[in-house]
């Protein structure tokens, strides 16, 4: 790529000065020299030039005669953001010959455009689907609508979707990104003369100034080249400082010491064209600077840098300066995402009188128009301001992959290839990337239903587990991970802290906000403290977060699906135990995790084979297949994106019937033993996994073959971690109450025949703990072992049949 | 007027007929050798404007800079405009015309470059010798006189400059080299006393050399962060610039709106070009290792002779080494084979997350006794090109900033111990730690370094958010039991030596071989280490057999992670014997050394953690 040369020159109008005027520039810090220094003046200034302060220096505002008084009546603003425009297009007359460019900005075109600008009123969008235009009626022309809520609310602020233009004349478009600072002035004197026309008895504060917002043409901070400058363009970045408000001069005021005569001037482009001869006494060099009647305006330097997401590998992030003005003066924060859209500016370095040479660099920076944040919306609601544009193309490879009869398997074995087998546990975590589609009751008081798939992975150490979970890490646009033995519950929430600069409190979230509509990955989910482990209940089911701290309360939303890796307690796996007692994880958290596999060693000679193959074969693969394999982790990251955005499968009438037969059945086989194996918890984890297999196959409506794998995944898991491992039967209370129906059956017993034995020996309000335990050991026919002794009395005691002090257990009543 | 511009274009004109020529003369094969190097000279003793290399790591990355490509300027004796060329400068030549329609903006990225983190002495003596031709070029104009010269003489250099310095500089030598000597002296203090107060940002503490603002007029995509590469450029160190900086600076104190970059942002980005000298970049290659015993081009290219020769001597220099390793090792033989199999591991493709080819090595048991680490470690640093010695003391570990932090304030990447270059040698010196409590820092020190054991990767921290980068670095950890951080394979040292004799036998390890043989090492290393590798599809069979018996025999003791261990040992034998392909006899040493290895594990079974 060769360096990218263009010509600003040939653009930055107004720069050629009035042979009239002096000029010098005028940064802020030197003002107060203005009306000290003294250079020989040439002739005297210009009058239109001087005074127009109520002028907004368009042709047709000073056409005389005209009724629309209400235009007038109402002071223009100042618009900083576009630097001074009075002035522009007639210098550029004077000294650029019409080229057809040049001819945009030339006034003859103003007013044609301006007139072109009309019809623009009565556009109409009924696609629109942007939250801004909520309460608004999409059958109706859209602007004027706009208008009317102008003239009510008095916020004289038109934020203009540049797309609208596009569509409705493209090559206005065209003149609106390539010359906004003459363009948009045209677009303000438009909309005046119409607002004040169906409105004339409006007042507002100020004349309605008009923003664009969504020009197309940057998206990436990184593309911005010298061909941008003095162009409309729109970034997205992340805010990371902000200045404090830094007062800019808008227009000077000077006051002849000679004869008190007073005139202003306005700031074009950072410099002040200082009147040399006082008009009224023709003294020269007689003004001078009175700053407490200069007007000011608003100004605050903030800095932006590229959003993560938009990076290259290996590179550091850029930054950009910012200059808000007026009211979007303290708008953003650090730490927000933002779409900017501004003028980009390139302004050479000031020279300075002291030497003759100069840096040849220039400082760029954009005079923002218009914000958006981008997560905004995260607060309240779901953002679909993440939603990724995918071209044409791409959402035709993407549709044709979804028609593929294996696009299930396709997609599972793509994901994290290095990792050998464990078919069901990529598909459950397949189905966890595209989570269910999201229902919403708060109207009818219920909240929101979780849509999120929490997945528990446990297992023998060694078994890729981390390695499963850095790729879902990476896989996923927003993902965060965490290990437990490192991480706290502060830093799993939030947290408060104060700004070093600001010295504001400020809260700053945690993995587990962070992961919002993503996934927040956790590995040694069993060495995480208690205390810690504690947030997660709230999260896992309500997928919010309530903090009170240093006087902060609030609830944050945490979306996040939880993918979980734990290790056994023993270091390897009992397969004598159940999963409780292997992880020693409570129980009420792991009924939250809609699936639990187990990722054990198997061992079997086929499969070692198959195993050395894939992993001899992962060490001198070429370098061909590696990149085919990078190619489809694009693939797939795309593939989710487009399918958790665009798709929302709702169930079928046969689903809910399949659905319905399915929990009916899992509860069937629990009471023929005299258990319950499902709880209303499984439907749902059901519903999601149904919902989540339709999304893979693209598919609006959730049919029977969704059911059918849902279900086979689920019991998949549950035959892997609820097994009993006394009776081999699948008991889903070993999940729900941390223990098995026949352990519970067991200890009743051990308690029973405990409690035969006491009564056997007659009227003893005490009695030893070990004699008891060795009677009863003596008298039952099964090994009796200390903890179940142990179970066993406290089951009794529970009956308040007897008590357990130390080494003596008295009976009660 | 139109005279004017067209003199104007030819100047330009042959400007970059001069760039195409400088760039055509670097391509031929000595031309490392006439170029001075930033590295090597002082930075007084290099004429302004002139063409220098310099051998650097690119720790930071500023943001895009738009500068006037082309320029009006006002000649001051002839009144008349001239175009000008502001490519290759950091200043415009006095009277430039902000208004001219020829002006033309373009585009330039700046790098902050400093040298090689970690590298060792040899490699900074022998590439200094290796370009003795350039050393000796002091120029007449050294610093003093040089400020006193316009600009306008500076500026005329520069355009005639297109005969490359050598032609220049004979005629210089003579008178140049007494007075040289004598401000030798003067120089290195004065620059210590400047540098003080400006944190020069190396990664590594206690670094030394000069560091560059690079400007990169094209390709600039091509570069990464941590990115080692030589550059050839031209020097800019116009007084001019600092000059600028400290008036900006001293103004944006002034002024309440603070411009647009803070005083520390302006500090900076622009520190006194005395002591961090701007070099526009004509020319620059990737460098895929700094031993300048190897050839720089890299071993693929038309370098088969030399190639073959190294590889026909590769077994028996191993054998030296392995000598000499075991000497240094207690007179343990089977350390000594894990520590060069260690030595020549490189992370050689990622699969998904998974780096390939790391063999991060814990050596355990280490005698606490004599500070063996470090003269461990000082050995080690003979040997390879780069290196970095981190005692984990509980102070080093608190208080040590180990991940890069992105500082908003002065917008720029304050380095860290981890940001290290490619294939750069990590010691860690786990025996110093002790008892005590870690802090926030230090327990995020600490998952810092699991992380780069276990991912080969540091996630850097931008305060927002944390930015991943990929490394590739050896990690040697030595520790007295087995160390607390993950690592892909432990050894504990068995001494052969009576602990009475242990002072004086480590007061005798430090004993280097000879020059000649230390270089046939260090070449030895760096060669192994850049070598192809593959596996024939019969060895995949047999290895794939073998795993299955021994799976068959004892299950529980073999698992997929020692089969991915048993690969990379199995690879990286071969390659340490010079064999770019798997056979038959390797895999069964590989296999033979693990066993030994593990029935060593087992004696020292006091082991409870419960993850490998």
């Amino acid at each position: 790529m060769s360096s990218p040369l263009s010509t600003p020159g040939g653009r930055k109008r107004g720069r050629t000065t009035n042979p009239s005027t002096r000029e010098f520039t005028c940064p802020p810090s030197t003002w107060p020299q203005v009306g000290v220094s003294r250079l020989v003046p040439t002739v005297p200034p210009n009058e239109v030039d001087m005074s127009s302060p109520l002028m907004y220096g368009t042709p047709s505002s000073r056409v005389e005669g005209t009724p629309r008084s209400g235009v007038r009546g109402t002071p223009a603003r100042q618009r900083p953001d576009l630097g001074s425009v009075s002035k522009a297009p007639q210098v550029d007359l004077q000294s650029e010959p019409p080229s057809a460019d040049g001819a945009v900005a030339s006034e003859a075109n103003a007013g044609q455009r301006h007139r072109k600008i009309f019809p623009l009123s009565l556009f109409i969008d009924p696609s629109s689907s942007e939250d801004e235009n909520t309460g608004l009626d999409l059958n109706e022309p859209l602007y004027m609508q706009k208008l009317e809520e102008i003239s009510v609310v008095g916020d004289p602020v038109l934020n203009v979707n540049c797309l609208h233009v596009q569509s409705f004349d493209a090559e206005l478009y065209r003149q609106l990104i390539c010359y906004p600072q003459e363009v948009i002035p045209t677009f303000d004197m438009a909309v005046n003369e119409l607002f004040f026309e169906r409105f004339p008895d409006s007042i507002l504060e100020y004349q309605i100034q008009v923003r664009p917002y969504n020009a197309l043409k940057t998206r990436n901070m990184r593309n911005l080249n010298p061909e941008d400058i003095d162009q409309l363009i729109t970034i997205s970045g992340m805010v990371i400082r902000t200045s404090q408000l830094i007062p800019e001069m808008q227009e000077a005021f000077f006051q002849c010491q000679v004869c008190a005569f007073s005139t202003r001037v306005e700031v074009d482009r950072g410099r002040i064209a200082e009147p040399a001869v006082c008009r009224h006494c023709n003294t020269t060099h007689s003004l001078a600077l009175v700053h407490n009647r200069s007007l000011f305006s608003d100004k605050q330097m903030i800095k932006i840098q590229e959003s993560p997401d938009d990076m290259p590998a290996g590179q550091t992030p850029h930054t950009t300066v910012v200059y808000a003005h007026n009211d979007l003066v303290d708008k953003v924060q650090p730490g927000d995402r933002i779409n900017i859209t501004g003028v980009y500016r390139a302004v050479p370095m000031r020279a300075n009188p002291r030497q003759s040479n100069v840096k040849s660099v220039y400082k760029t920076h954009i005079d923002v128009i218009h914000f958006r944040k981008t997560d905004e919306k995260r607060l309240h609601g779901l953002d679909d301001a993440e939603q990724k544009l995918f071209t044409e193309e791409r959402v035709q490879t993407l549709k044709e992959l979804a028609a593929k009869p294996d696009v299930y398997e396709r997609l599972a074995s793509a994901l994290a290839p290095s990792i050998y087998e464990h078919e069901d546990i990529k598909k459950g975590i397949l189905l966890q990337l595209f989570g269910g589609t999201r229902k919403d009751f708060s109207q009818t008081g219920r909240g929101n239903f979780r849509a999120d798939v929490n997945i528990l992975l446990c297992g023998d150490p060694g078994t890729s587990k981390s390695q499963l979970l850095q790729y879902v890490f990476n896989l996923v646009p927003r993902g965060q991970y965490t290990s437990g033995k490192g991480s706290s519950a502060v830093g799993l929430t939030a947290y408060v802290m104060k700004d070093p600069e600001t010295r504001q409190l400020v809260l700053q979230t945690g993995a587990l906000v962070l992961s919002d509509n993503g996934i927040c990955c956790i590995d040694e989910f069993d060495k995480m403290s208690d205390s810690t482990r504690s947030v997660l209940h709230e999260v896992m089911e309500q997928q919010t977060l309530s903090i009170a701290k240093a006087g902060i309360i609030c609830q944050l939303n945490a979306r996040t699906s939880v993918l979980a890796a734990a290790n056994p307690i023993e270091s390897q796996w009992n397969p004598k135990k159940t999963t409780i007692e292997n992880i020693q994880l409570p129980h009420t958290l792991l009924s939250r995790f809609d699936l639990i596999f187990l990722m054990l060693d198997p061992q079997d000679e086929a499969y070692d084979r198959r195993l050395a193959h894939h992993l001899v074969s992962l060490y001198y693969q070429s370098e061909e297949q590696l990149e085919e394999e990078f190619l489809d982790m694009a693939m797939l990251r795309d593939y989710i994106a487009y399918a958790r955005t665009y798709i929302n499968p709702k169930l079928s009438e046969e689903a809910s019937q399949a659905l319905i037969e399915a929990y009916v059945d899992m509860r069937k086989i629990g009471s023929g033993r005299g258990m319950v194996s499902a709880y209303p918890r499984q439907l749902e984890s059901l519903i999601r996994l149904a919902e989540a297999h339709s999304k893979v196959r693209f598919s609006e409506k959730v049919e029977t073959i969704d059911v059918e794998e849902a279900k086979r995944l689920h019991r998949e898991a549950l035959k892997q971690s609820a097994t009993d491992p006394r009776t081999g039967f699948v008991d889903i209370s070993i999940l729900t109450t941390g223990m098995s129906a026949t352990a519970r059956k067991r200890r009743e017993e051990v308690a029973q025949a405990l409690k035969k034995v006491i009564q056997a020996k007659g009227k003893t309000p005490a009695m030893k703990y070990h004699t008891l335990l060795e009677d009863l050991r003596r008298q039952s026919e099964t090994a009796i072992t200390k903890e179940m002794f142990d179970e066993a009395l406290r089951a009794l005691s529970d009956e308040d049949y007897l008590t357990v002090t130390g080494k003596t257990v008295r009976l009660l009543a | 007027m139109l005279f004017c511009s067209l003199k104007g274009k030819v100047i330009f004109c042959s400007y970059f007929s001069s760039v195409a020529f400088f760039k055509d003369r670097l391509k031929e094969k000595d031309a490392h050798t006439w170029v001075p190097s930033l590295n090597d000279v002082p930075l007084h003793y290099l004429k302004p404007n002139s063409l220098v290399k310099f051998r650097c790591f690119i720790q930071d990355m500023f943001d895009p800079e738009f500068y006037m490509g082309t320029y009006e300027a006002v000649d001051p004796s002839t009144k008349a405009k001239v175009l000008r060329c502001g490519k290759y400068k950091d200043v415009t030549e006095c009277g430039v015309d902000f208004n001219s329609r020829s002006t033309m903006t373009a585009e330039r990225h700046t790098f902050y470059c400093v040298p090689i983190p970690g590298e060792s002495p040899w490699v900074k003596e022998i590439s200094s010798s290796g370009s003795s031709q350039a050393r000796v070029v002091p120029s007449t104009s050294y610093a003093p006189t040089r400020q006193k010269r316009s600009y306008e003489e500076d500026d005329d250099d520069m355009d005639t400059d297109t005969q490359p310095q050598k032609q220049r500089e004979p005629h210089t030598e003579p008178h140049g080299n007494g007075d040289c000597k004598r401000r030798e002296k003067e120089a290195p203090s004065s620059q210590a006393a400047s540098a003080s107060h400006l944190d020069l940002n190396f990664p590594l503490p206690g670094e030394k050399g000069p560091s560059c603002l690079l400007k990169v007029y094209e390709e600039w995509d091509g570069f990464k962060l941590n990115e080692a590469v030589e550059v050839f450029g031209i020097l800019s160190v116009s007084p001019a610039l600092s000059a600028l900086a400290d008036e900006d600076a001293s103004s944006s104190l002034l002024d309440p709106a603070g411009g647009m970059e803070t005083a520390e942002e302006q500090r900076v980005h622009s520190p006194p070009a005395s002591l961090v000298p701007r070099l526009h970049m004509l020319h620059a290659k990737p460098l895929p290792h700094n031993n300048p015993l190897l050839p720089a081009a890299g071993l693929e290219d038309n370098n088969s002779a030399f190639l073959s020769s190294t590889l026909r001597e590769m077994a028996a220099v191993r054998a030296e080494l392995l000598a000499y390793f075991t000497h240094v090792l207690l007179g343990d033989a089977l350390a000594a084979e894990y520590l060069i199999l260690h030595l020549v591991s490189n992370v050689y493709t990622r699969r998904d997350v998974l780096p390939l080819g790391k063999f991060t090595l814990n050596l355990s048991g280490c005698p606490a006794v004599a500070s063996f680490t470090e003269r461990f470690y000082q050995i080690i640093q003979q040997l390879v090109p780069s290196s970095y010695y981190l005692g984990m003391t509980l102070q080093n570990m608190n208080q040590m900033r180990l991940v890069p932090k992105k500082d908003y304030v002065a917008n720029r990447l304050l380095s860290g111990a981890l940001q290290l270059a490619t294939n750069t040698s990590l010691f860690l010196d786990e025996s110093q730690l002790e008892q005590g409590q870690l802090d926030t820092t230090g327990v995020r020190n600490v998952t810092a370094l699991g992380n780069l054991i276990s991912w080969q990767k540091v996630d850097y921290d931008f305060s927002y958010h944390q930015m991943e980068f990929p490394c590739n670095i050896n990690v040697l950890i030595a520790s007295e039991g087995r160390s607390l951080l993950p690592s892909d394979c432990q050894i504990h040292l068995q001494s052969q030596v009576a602990p009475p004799d242990l002072e004086a036998y480590l007061g005798g390890i430090q004993v280097h071989p000879q020059a000649s043989q230390l270089n046939k090492f260090r070449m030895y290393l760096s060669v192994a280490r850049q070598l192809d590798y593959s596996i024939a599809d019969e060895v995949t069979k047999s290895v794939e057999d073998d795993f299955v018996d021994m799976r068959k025999d004892d299950p529980q003791s073999i698992s997929a992670e020692d089969l991915h261990r048993m690969l990379v040992v199995a690879r990286l034998l071969s390659l340490s014997l010079g064999q770019t392909s798997l056979s038959r006899d390797s895999w069964l040493r590989a296999k033979h050394v693990e066993m030994l290895r593990r029935s060593r594990m087992e004696q020292n079974k006091c082991v409870n953690g419960n993850e490998p």
